[in-house]
């Protein structure tokens, strides 16, 4: 905050202009964006090189509305020059953006898209902002900020087998609350987070905002550094908690005693054990969307899928994150082994977790989601009731037909 | 007279307009929709000028800024809650949709009573009960965009008046 806003330090609370280093629109939000940016006049954006456009949420198009949208996006990124373009074919924003090397440790990065707080797994600070705030950074590069007060969570122990990083993430939720961090900066530190991947920070920062945090970060390391390679060109330096921090809050966790966790109807907090609510039939079991659609992800999964198939009472719906994901899971041969096993495969999008686009609900349906949030009306009908888990407990339970502990199976 | 509708905690954008919507975003089109998923009667029966009173956490989740956008358009003229989402705030605001925070007021409203606020002092009255609530005053920059009508316009004011803010 205080690099981007020209200031040696910068102190809580206070109110900063910072400048963006990269700024992000989907098919969603960048529309209302547009529209604002043309009602005030603005001709020529900031910078088109540090804006990059995603066409995400309904990719590919499955209304006439929706396709509009898109046609529009094309226009608007062609006239602006805007060289960052990621059309249906490429996957969610919050994998793409990462894989292309726009997230780097340091950098402050804005999305018009709540779960742009994904990117603090490779150590910068990315937050959501709404349209027509988009608005004014595209036509000025920058935006006013509180400097948010900053809480610690800290993480010991190593995970045991078929617990994941997102039974961590859904343990925190349900102990901090759904608004438990509203307005502030969460840092996920210590040894236990050395052991989890990119992949796995990716998954715990997602879901930052399911907390209310403005944003969610791991200080940078040795798998950061890995990871990015042959993603940027770019230099960055490592980032590290500040010395002096102070924190409003700090909780810590031995991941080792930790359990698969299931957030249950309606909301994001309400969670608890699997093994306290085994038995629950299922509809719908969706593997996917910008929390847990990566490859490790897919391999969890098909770790349990391997050779099986799922109930026939459920429809598996398996949507890789990105094209780099979906090309990995092909090249591995994990996506003919989930099509064996009776799952549908899907091109790269937000699918059954945006509850426009495919996999809707009936009233009275049950999914197992793998996804990030299960309020009311969230993946189709109000009346259905979404659960969310880790990809080996959606996969299990895909298996099972009803929701089960994935270290039964 | 503007009278209250009241909401638990944690309504959720998912709730206040749903996702299938979100590519009709004009805002007579999402008015239509508002708050169908926590109450699928209300975008009929509101009334311009009505009051939203709700518990803590309103407007979590996405950061789409139809929420807003379909609240102001169906009528709704302000939204009093214990606590706010982040995004959804400041969406609110730069939409031009007053916002306040206000502890405890979700038990003093009934939806159906008659609702005053006087926005300059911060104070929200339930003319039914006669009871008073205190909101957490509104920095000047604020009331200023909400009493521009949201972010474009109150830029647009300032832009052609020549002032910088």
């Amino acid at each position: 905050m205080a690099r981007a806003s020209g200031k040696k330090r910068v102190a809580l609370g206070e109110i900063v202009e910072a400048e963006i280093d990269v700024a992000m629109i989907n098919d969603i939000t960048a529309p209302l964006t547009v529209d604002a940016l043309q009602k005030i006049g603005v001709k020529k954006i900031w910078n088109p090189k540090r804006v990059v456009v995603v066409l995400d949420h309904q990719a590919p198009a499955t209304s006439i509305d929706a396709a509009r949208d898109h046609a529009e996006l094309r226009k608007f990124v062609a006239e602006q020059r805007v060289p960052n373009f990621y059309d249906v074919n490429e996957g969610i924003c919050h994998e793409v953006l990462p894989e292309r090397g726009f997230a780097l440790p340091g950098r402050l990065i804005v999305g018009a898209d709540s779960h742009t707080c994904t990117y603090g797994a490779l150590g910068c600070f990315a937050t959501g902002i709404g349209s027509t705030d988009m608005a004014a950074v595209l036509a000025t590069g920058k935006l006013w900020f509180r400097v948010p007060e900053s809480m610690k969570i800290s993480v010991e122990g190593k995970l045991k087998q078929r617990v994941a990083p997102k039974d961590l993430i859904l343990r925190i939720i349900g102990d901090v609350g759904a608004d438990g961090a509203t307005y502030r900066s969460v840092e996920f530190v210590g040894k236990g987070m050395r052991g989890i991947s990119v992949a796995g920070r990716m998954t715990m920062c997602n879901m930052g905002v399911e907390i209310g945090a403005k944003a969610a970060i791991v200080p940078s390391d040795e798998l950061t550094k890995r990871w990015l390679v042959g993603r940027t060109r770019e230099s960055y330096k490592p980032v590290d908690s500040d010395k002096d921090s102070t924190y409003v809050e700090e909780l810590s966790y031995d991941v080792a005693k930790l359990e698969p966790q299931v957030a249950c109807p309606h909301s994001v907090d309400n969670v608890s054990a699997v093994r306290e609510v085994e038995g629950v039939e299922v509809d719908q079991a969706f593997l996917g969307s910008c929390t847990n659609g990566r490859l490790e992800d897919l391999i969890e999964a098909a770790k349990i899928l391997k050779g099986k198939r799922v109930s026939k009472h459920v429809r598996m719906l398996v949507v890789p994150a990105s094209r780099e994901v979906y090309l990995d899971a092909l090249g591995r041969g994990l996506l003919k082994l989930f099509v064996e096993a009776g799952a549908l495969v899907e091109s790269p999008s937000c699918a059954a977790c945006m509850g426009g686009h495919i996999g809707i609900l009936a009233p009275g349906e049950v999914c197992i989601s793998s996804s990030n949030r299960n309020f009311r009306g969230r993946q189709g009908s109000p009346e259905a009731e979404v659960y969310l888990a880790s990809p080996a407990t959606v996969a299990a339970s895909a298996l099972k037909g009803k929701i089960i502990d994935p270290r039964d199976v | 007279m503007a009278r209250a509708w009241v909401f638990g905690d944690d309504i959720s954008t998912d709730a206040i307009i749903p996702g299938r919507y979100l590519f009709k975003w004009k805002s007579s089109e999402l008015a239509k929709h508002a708050m169908e998923g926590a109450d699928p009667e209300f975008a009929r029966k509101v009334q311009k000028g009505d009051v939203i009173v709700a518990g803590k956490n309103f407007g979590c989740g996405s950061s789409r800024e139809h929420a807003p956008i379909a609240l102001k358009a169906a009528g709704v003229s302000a939204i009093v809650a214990e606590s706010f989402a982040r995004i959804f705030y400041r969406n609110a605001i730069n939409q031009g949709l007053l916002v306040l925070t206000c502890s405890n007021v979700s038990k003093g409203f009934k939806s159906g009573d008659k609702v005053e606020i006087d926005t300059k002092k911060g104070i929200v009255r339930n003319l039914n009960t006669g009871k008073t609530f205190n909101a957490e005053p509104l920095p000047g920059f604020v009331l200023e965009i909400l009493d521009a009508g949201g972010l474009l316009p109150y830029l647009k004011r300032n832009l052609s008046s020549g002032r910088t803010s």
